[in-house]
């Protein structure tokens, strides 16, 4: 079976595509690799491979966990499915 | 799979006992000035390795330091047999010759300043030619795993790094750093966002503390000062955010899996400072730009470099080989000739952290024995020596 998604960890709310080509409406396994389960979820925008997806609905200003640590904040709602990236999701650092 | 009790490898004894698994005669120029005659050298020398460089005049205090530290330590690297210092004045010059001698290895130097390009190059090249047919004769001896210094540093990170090729090192480095390896890991500025992490994974609070300074430090000395409304395109930097990264601590997470899960780091090395403590880890103050990194390792006298990449780093160095692993299945389509191992299979789910890690081993040792790394082949060479400020 393809895996088209990684999770780090369970507590993490963003996962990884890793597979080229992913469209929207596709439905897609993950793996969530901290506890090697399977996860299922449908894809609502083309993430490209490398890219986060998230894994539940996020509201602006959630912090946003990946390695089961906070790793940057929402800076938009992002519905579950859609895509994470700098477009909705910025850094607390700088 | 790797049998890893009788880990060993074929290395080059050198004069103070440090084990190198490469032979260069390198051609090292003091400053700018010196590097068109050095490159002539390595060209009327055929097998010798010039290492062209764009600073070494006017620096001082702790530039100075810097400069020199990286300069004797290039050559002083067990990976090389012998040096020529090429500079515009004799009075640095020694000063390099007189850093790598107390290794014992052969070493000369030769200055412009009243003899010109021409006189020198001809001396400077009957002298690399004798190093060199004496270097050719040095045969390689089984050593011990326990002998070999191993560095690492990620490059064009993507999120396939933290999930596969930079836990692959880590795994490497959790294997082997109970069988008495010296490894070292930087990269100051990328730890941002994980730097409390990285301080629990010193030996003991001393150590955590004195990263932890260094990191603050950094953050003091050249963020503050220096940025503008924020770093978002240097860190991360474009290819990052191309490979699906958003921040310096999603980055930052990604970076630390190559320490492993179980090693601690026993101490914190300044830039191109030689480790002092004995076999461990250690953490070096480096810049995250790849080719200062590892040319700061290199100096501080590691013989082979772990490099995970994501979107396609092709970094070499001149005398350190680097091997390249790489997670992204599109990577390794696109650009397979810069990379020695493979490891997307752990994103298809069909190779464990475990089988990558051993398959790591393998490509390292071989690399070791002699095998060409990619970025040798490719003629891979970046030396770049790491500025702390403006040359008066």
């Amino acid at each position: 079976m393809t895996n088209h998604f990684n999770v780090h960890h369970k507590a993490d709310t963003v996962g990884v595509i890793t597979v080229e080509g992913i469209e929207a409406g596709q439905e897609l396994t993950g793996w969530i690799m901290e506890t090697d389960e399977t996860v299922v979820l449908k894809a609502l925008d083309p993430i490209p491979i490398g890219h986060k997806i998230a894994l539940g609905d996020i509201r602006s200003g959630d912090t946003i966990l990946k390695y089961g640590h906070d790793v940057g904040k929402a800076v938009a709602d992002v519905g579950k499915g859609h895509h994470v990236h700098v477009h909705n999701m910025k850094t607390k650092r700088w | 799979m790797v049998d890893k009790s009788k880990l060993s490898f074929q290395g080059y004894r050198r004069e103070n006992g440090r084990v190198g698994i490469r032979n260069h005669v390198i051609i090292l120029p003091l400053d700018d000035l010196s590097n068109a005659a050095s490159e002539a050298v390595a060209n009327n020398i055929k097998g010798c390795l010039a290492i062209p460089h764009a600073y070494g005049r006017l620096q001082f205090g702790a530039d100075l330091d810097l400069h020199f530290r990286t300069l004797i330590g290039t050559g002083c690297n067990p990976n090389v047999a012998a040096v020529i210092v090429i500079g515009i004045e004799p009075g640095w010059t020694k000063r390099v010759v007189d850093g790598i001698a107390a290794t014992g290895k052969p070493v000369e130097g030769f200055a412009i300043e009243q003899h010109g390009d021409i006189s020198t190059i001809a001396r400077a090249s009957y002298r690399a030619k004798q190093f060199l047919q004496d270097a050719t004769e040095k045969l390689r001896e089984e050593c011990a795993i326990d002998e070999l210094w191993v560095s690492t540093k990620c490059g064009e990170s993507d999120t396939t790094s933290g999930l596969g090729s930079c836990p692959t090192v880590g795994n490497l480095y959790d294997k082997l750093d109970p069988m008495g390896i010296t490894s070292c890991f930087g990269e100051t500025s990328e730890i941002t966002g994980a730097e409390h992490v990285c301080a629990g994974r010193a030996i003991n609070e001393e150590v955590g503390k004195k990263f932890l300074a260094t990191w603050q430090a950094y953050m003091d000395e050249v963020i503050e000062p220096h940025k503008t409304s924020d770093l978002s395109e240097s860190q991360p930097t474009k290819g990052n955010i191309e490979g699906g990264l958003t921040t310096i601590e999603e980055k930052a997470f990604g970076n630390l899996e190559k320490i492993g899960k179980t090693v601690k780091y026993i101490d914190v090395l300044e830039p191109a400072e030689a480790p002092s403590k004995g076999p461990g880890m250690y953490f070096m103050d480096t810049s995250s730009a790849a080719a200062e990194c590892v040319t700061l390792q290199a100096a501080a006298g590691f013989a082979v470099h772990l490099f995970p990449t994501g979107q396609g780093n092709v970094i070499g160095n001149p005398i350190e080989p680097v091997i390249k692993l790489s997670a992204n299945p599109r990577t390794v389509r696109t650009m397979g000739e810069h990379i020695d191992l493979d490891v997307s299979g752990i994103l298809r789910r069909e190779m464990t952290l475990d089988e990558a890690g051993d398959a790591l081993i393998d490509v390292m040792i071989r690399t070791c024995n002699g095998r060409l790394t990619a970025a040798e082949a490719l003629g891979h060479r970046e030396f770049v020596l790491t500025k702390l400020y403006r040359s008066a």
